[in-house]
C-alpha cells in the first residue's frame, strides 16, 4: 500500500476506550472489588544493608483483624537457577529476594514481610507490630564507590563476568564489557580537536501517577487469579509462576486499565505476595502501594557515571570515540547499561570506537526500565562532548551533527548495520524549524540542540478478529493500553478490512484469552502487536473473499478488497453486506495474526531548547522547546505528537529537578511527590512537534515506535542551552538551581 | 478502632449517607464505601491531584480532607460531571485532543478545569497553567490537556452566546 492510499492509518480518530476514561468509569487495578476482599501491607526495610536477624511477627498476629503474615520463607525453597523471565538470565534467588528480602536487606524500602488484614489500616498497623532485628552493615550508593577495593560487597555470590568470561572474583560489578571498532588511538592521532568529559547522573523514577497494585485469588479448584496494573500480563504471569513454582498454565492474569508505566510496571513486587497471602486465607488480596513505595520499594532508573572522549578533524568530520560508562544496577544485576552503550553513539558514523559498560549493584532500589532505558543518561554525555567539539571547531551544531550522522549501512560499535533510518531527516527537520532560527530576545537566555536513538524491540503479539453481523469487528488483543494503543492497533486492522477505525472494537484481554503477547514497551505495541492485528485482519479478508466467491460461484482469487468493497467482475459486496450472510457461507469468519518481529527500525529523535538561566538564582526556565521524531508512518498522529511531548517533558524533569536525594545512611529524604519534584503544568511551555516519515522497511505500514526515543535528547539540549545562557558546561544530572550557582560561581573564582 | 460515624452530605446531587471511621479520609471514603472509583488515589499526601473533587465548588484534594469533615457538605466528583448521557464539553474535548494518555489523571483534571470554567470562562494560557498546577500528569506533558481546556471554554462560551 502507499502512504496516499490510506484511508484510516494517518487519521485522528477518539480513542476506543475515550469515554470510560474521562467519565472515570474505566476500572484501574486499585479500583478492583470483590466479596471477602482482604487487604494487604507489606513491611519494608528501615535499613539499606543489613543482616537479617529475626523476624518476629508473633505480636502482629495477634491484633484483631489481621489473617495472615508472609515472610520469604513462605516460597517454595527450590534451589537457585537461571531463569528467563523476559530481560534475560537472571538467577530465580534474585528475582525471588526482591520481592521478598531473604538474610539480608540491600536497600532501604526492600520488602521483607507482609499482612493480609481485613482493612488496609489494620494491614498496616499490623506490619508496625512485626518486630525485625538487623545487623547494620556499610552501605554503598554510587558506582565508583561501589567499584573500588574495600567497598562494601552485596552479594557474596556475585562474581564479575568479564568479556563474556566469568573471572571468579567477587565482587560489585556484575558485568564488564566491551565494544570496538576500527583503531580508536589511530583516530585520536587523526583528530585535531579531543574533548574528554566525566558526567554523573542521579537515580529518577518514571514518576507514574498510579501506584503499583495487585490483587490476587488462589481460588479452590489450585487456579491462581490475579488482577493488576502491568505494562505485561504475560510478564506476571510467568514470572509468579516461577516464584511459586507451579506451571504457568495454573495462572490467569487480568490486566486492569494502568496509570503509566514507562518501563516501570514491567517487574512483578506485589503479585506473588498477595498470592501467597491468599493461599493462607483462602480470600482474595489486595495490595496498593503507597508512593513513599513506589519510590523506595520500586524500580527507577540507574545513576551513572559515564566519561566521553570524542575526536574530530578541521573539516567536521569524527574521527574516534571512546565511552566508559558505570551504571547502578541497584540491589541486583541488570541496571540497562548495555542498551545506554548501543545508543551512545547511536547518532553517529564514527570508524573508531571502544564502549567499555559495567552493570554495579549499589544499595538502592534494584533498577527497573524507564523510557528508552540507558539511553539517556548516555545522550546527555555525549551530546554535551558533541556539543563542545562543534563549538572549538566553529562549527553549527546541527551542520557538525548532519556532517556525521548516522545513515542506512552505519555500523554501530556493537555490532549492527543500520537499514534505512531516519537520522539525517530528523536533523534537517530541526535545522530548517523556524524554532531553530528565532531571536532568543533577551539576556540570560541560550538555545541547545541534541538528537537520540532508541529500538523497536519487537517480540512477540497475538490478535484475533471475528466478524459480526453488522459489518463491525471484535479485535482481541494482549497489550495492555498505557497509551491509547488500543486504537492504533485497531486502525491497522481497520486499514486492511476498509472499515473506519470506530467499526472496529479493541479488547485487551487476560492471560487464558488470547495468545502470548510480550510487553508493552520498548517501542513495540503499536509496531509488533499493530503487526499481529494487520495479519488477523489479512486473515479475515481472506476467509472473507472465499465467501464472496462461493455466493458469486467464482474463484476467491477472483475476488479484491477496496476500501471495504469486495469485488468479482462486476458484482460488489460491501465489507457489511457480506458479512451479514457469513452465516449462509460456512459460518463465522475468526482471522488470527502472531507475530514476533525482529528489531527492525528503530526511531531517531531531536530536540530544540531555549533556556532562561536566572543568574542570582540558578532556576531554568525552559521559553520554548521543540521535539522532532521519526516515527516511520505516524499511524494516529496525536498519540505520535503526545508521545513526543511526555517524553520531551520527562526529559526536562531529569534535566533539571529529578533525583533520588540520598543520605549518607542510604535513605532517600524526598520520597513525596511534593520534594521529588516532576514539571508541572506551570514549569513548562507548549511542546512543538513535528512528525518526520522515513518509512520502517520492516513493517507493513512503514510504522516505527515512538514511545522512548523522545525522552533521550532533552538533558543533553537543556544542556548545551545552559551553557550558552550562562556560560558554564553542567556535567552533572539534574541541572537544579543549586548546581548551576556552584557552576556559575566556581567559573567566577 | 473508633465506633463508625454516619456522614450526610450531597453527592452528584444525590443526597447520600454513609458510615465511615473518623480516620478515612473522604477519598476512602467515596472509593471503598460508595464505590465511587473514578476519583483515583496517586499519592495520598496532597501532591498529584488525581483525588481532586469539588466540595462546597471548592476544588479539593479529597486524601487531605475526612470522610466526617464532608457531613453537610455538597461534593462533585468526577462521576457528577456528564449529564446523564451527554458528555460534559471537557470530556469531549479531552476525548478531541487526545488529552489523555493512561488516563489514571483525568478524572482530577477535568473537575478542576470544571471548577476553572465556571469562575473564569475565558482564561488565558497562563491561568490554565497556574490552576491546573496542583494536577501531576506524567504522561502527555500538559501540551493537549492545556489546549484541551481552551477548546472547551470556546464551546461553552458558544453555546452561551
Amino acid at each position: 500500500m502507499k502512504t496516499q492510499e490510506y484511508t484510516v492509518v494517518g487519521t485522528r480518530p477518539v480513542r476506543h476506550d475515550g469515554a470510560d476514561k474521562v467519565t472515570g468509569r474505566a476500572l484501574y487495578g486499585a479500583d478492583f472489588q470483590m466479596a471477602g476482599l482482604l487487604y494487604g501491607h507489606i513491611l519494608r526495610s528501615q535499613h539499606a544493608h543489613a543482616r537479617i536477624r529475626r523476624i518476629d511477627t508473633s505480636k502482629a498476629e495477634q491484633l484483631p483483624g489481621v489473617k495472615a503474615i508472609v515472610t520469604a520463607g513462605d516460597f517454595p525453597q527450590t534451589p537457585d537457577r537461571l531463569v528467563d523471565l523476559g530481560e534475560g538470565d537472571t538467577p530465580l534467588s534474585y528475582a525471588r529476594g526482591n520481592v521478598l528480602a531473604k538474610g539480608k536487606v540491600l536497600y532501604k524500602g526492600h520488602a521483607l514481610a507482609a499482612v493480609a488484614a481485613t482493612n488496609v489500616h489494620i494491614a498496616e498497623e499490623a506490619a508496625g507490630l512485626i518486630e525485625v532485628e538487623y545487623e547494620a552493615l556499610p552501605c554503598v550508593l554510587t558506582a565508583p564507590e561501589a567499584m573500588q577495593d574495600g567497598a562494601p560487597i552485596l552479594h557474596d555470590d556475585l562474581k564479575t563476568k568479564e568479556f563474556g568470561e566469568q573471572t571468579g572474583r567477587v565482587s560489585n560489578v556484575a558485568e564488564h564489557f566491551r565494544h570496538v571498532m576500527g583503531d580508536v588511538n589511530a583516530g585520536f592521532a587523526e583528530a585535531d580537536v579531543i574533548v574528554e568529559r566525566e558526567f554523573h547522573t542521579a537515580t529518577v523514577h518514571q514518576g507514574y501517577i498510579e501506584p503499583h497494585n495487585a490483587t490476587a485469588l488462589w481460588n479452590n479448584d489450585g487456579r491462581i487469579l490475579v488482577w493488576c496494573s502491568t505494562q505485561g500480563s504475560f510478564v506476571v504471569r510467568d514470572v509468579t509462576a516461577c516464584l511459586l513454582d507451579v506451571p504457568v498454565s495454573r495462572i490467569k492474569v487480568t490486566p486492569m486499565e494502568i496509570g503509566g508505566g514507562f518501563g516501570g510496571k514491567i517487574n512483578v513486587y506485589l503479585e506473588p505476595v498477595a498470592a501467597l497471602l491468599s493461599k493462607k486465607t483462602g480470600k482474595p488480596v489486595k495490595i496498593v502501594m503507597s508512593r513513599k513505595d513506589v519510590f523506595e520499594g520500586t524500580g527507577p532508573t540507574p545513576g551513572s557515571y559515564i566519561k566521553v572522549k570524542m575526536g574530530a578533524r578541521k573539516d567536521g568530520r569524527i574521527t574516534a570515540a571512546q565511552a566508559y560508562m558505570a551504571y547502578e544496577a541497584g540491589a541486583y544485576p541488570g541496571s540497562m547499561v548495555a542498551p545506554g552503550a548501543m545508543c551512545v553513539f547511536a547518532a553517529y558514523d564514527i570508524s573508531n570506537v571502544v564502549i567499555d559498560g559495567f552493570d554495579v549493584v549499589v544499595n538502592k532500589p534494584s533498577t527497573a526500565a524507564y523510557r528508552a532505558p540507558g539511553a539517556t543518561n548516555a545522550a546527555f554525555a555525549a551530546e554535551s562532548v558533541v556539543d563542545e567539539i562543534a563549538e572549538k571547531l566553529g562549527a553549527d551544531p546541527l551542520d557538525f551533527r548532519l556532517k556525521n550522522a548516522a545513515k542506512e549501512g552505519t555500523r554501530r560499535a556493537d555490532g549492527p548495520k543500520y537499514r534505512r533510518i531516519g537520522c539525517v531527516e530528523v536533523i534537517q527537520a530541526m535545522k530548517n524549524h523556524p524554532h531553530y532560527s528565532a531571536p532568543l530576545g533577551g539576556p540570560n537566555r541560550g538555545r541547545g540542540v541534541a538528537v537520540g536513538f532508541w529500538f523497536n524491540v519487537g517480540l512477540p503479539s497475538s490478535c484475533t478478529i471475528s466478524v459480526s453481523a453488522d459489518g463491525t469487528v471484535n479485535l482481541v488483543e494482549g497489550s495492555t493500553d498505557i497509551g491509547g494503543t488500543r486504537t492504533s492497533i485497531a486502525m491497522q486492522a481497520a486499514e486492511v478490512l476498509g472499515i473506519p477505525a470506530e467499526d472496529v472494537r479493541p479488547t485487551v484481554v487476560d492471560t487464558d484469552s488470547v495468545g502470548f503477547t510480550a510487553v508493552t514497551g520498548g517501542s513495540r505495541t503499536t509496531f509488533a502487536t499493530g503487526w499481529a492485528a494487520y495479519e488477523a485482519a489479512q486473515d479475515v479478508v481472506r476467509q472473507m473473499k472465499e465467501r464472496a466467491a462461493k455466493i458469486w460461484e467464482t474463484e476467491a482469487a477472483s475476488v479484491t478488497l477496496e476500501r471495504g468493497v469486495f469485488h468479482s467482475a462486476d458484482k460488489r459486496l460491501t465489507f457489511p453486506e457480506l458479512a451479514a450472510k457469513l452465516d449462509q457461507t460456512g459460518g463465522p469468519v475468526v482471522g488470527r495474526g502472531a507475530v514476533n518481529p525482529r528489531g527492525v527500525g528503530g526511531s531517531f529523535s531531536g530536540c530544540i531548547a531555549d533556556v532562561e538561566v536566572d543568574p542570582e538564582t540558578g532556576k531554568v526556565t525552559i521559553l520554548r522547546f521543540t521535539s522532532v521524531q521519526d516515527a516511520g508512518k505516524a499511524i494516529h498522529p496525536s498519540y505520535v505528537e503526545g508521545q513526543m511531548q511526555g517524553g520531551s517533558v520527562q526529559g526536562i524533569g531529569w534535566a533539571l529537578n529529578e533525583e533520588y536525594y540520598m543520605n549518607e545512611a542510604g535513605s532517600m529524604m524526598n520520597s513525596s511527590l511534593l520534594d521529588y519534584r516532576m514539571p508541572t503544568a506551570l514549569d513548562l511551555p507548549m511542546i512543538d512537534t513535528v512528525i518526520v516519515e522515513v518509512p520502517n522497511p520492516g513493517h507493513p505500514f512503514g510504522a516505527r515506535g515512538v514511545g522512548e526515543a523522545n525522552i533521550v535528547p532533552p538533558p543533553g539540549a537543556i544542556a548545551n542551552a545552559i551553557y550558552r545562557a550562562a556560560g558554564v558546561r553542567m556535567n552533572r544530572l539534574p541541572m537544579n538551581p543549586p548546581a548551576i550557582m556552584q557552576a556559575i560561581w566556581s567559573q567566577r573564582d | 478502632m473508633h465506633a463508625k460515624v454516619r456522614v450526610q452530605t450531597t453527592i452528584n446531587g444525590e443526597p447520600q449517607e454513609f458510615l465511615c471511621e473518623p480516620r478515612q479520609s473522604l477519598l476512602e471514603c467515596l472509593r471503598d464505601i460508595l464505590g465511587l472509583t473514578g476519583t483515583k488515589e496517586g499519592c495520598n499526601d496532597g501532591n498529584c491531584g488525581a483525588c481532586t473533587v469539588l466540595l462546597d465548588d471548592r476544588v479539593v484534594t479529597s486524601c487531605l480532607v475526612l470522610g466526617v469533615e464532608a457531613q453537610g457538605c455538597q461534593i462533585t466528583t468526577i462521576e457528577g460531571i456528564a449529564k446523564g448521557s451527554e458528555l460534559h464539553p471537557l470530556q469531549r474535548s479531552f476525548l478531541e485532543n487526545a488529552a489523555l494518555q493512561c488516563g489514571i489523571c483525568t478524572p482530577g483534571f477535568i473537575v478542576a478545569a470544571k471548577a476553572l470554567l465556571d469562575q473564569q470562562p475565558n482564561p488565558s494560557e497562563d491561568e490554565i497553567r497556574l490552576w491546573l498546577a496542583n494536577n501531576l500528569c506524567r504522561c502527555t506533558g500538559y501540551d493537549k490537556i492545556i489546549r484541551a481546556v481552551k477548546q472547551a471554554a470556546e464551546q461553552i462560551q458558544e453555546v452561551n452566546a
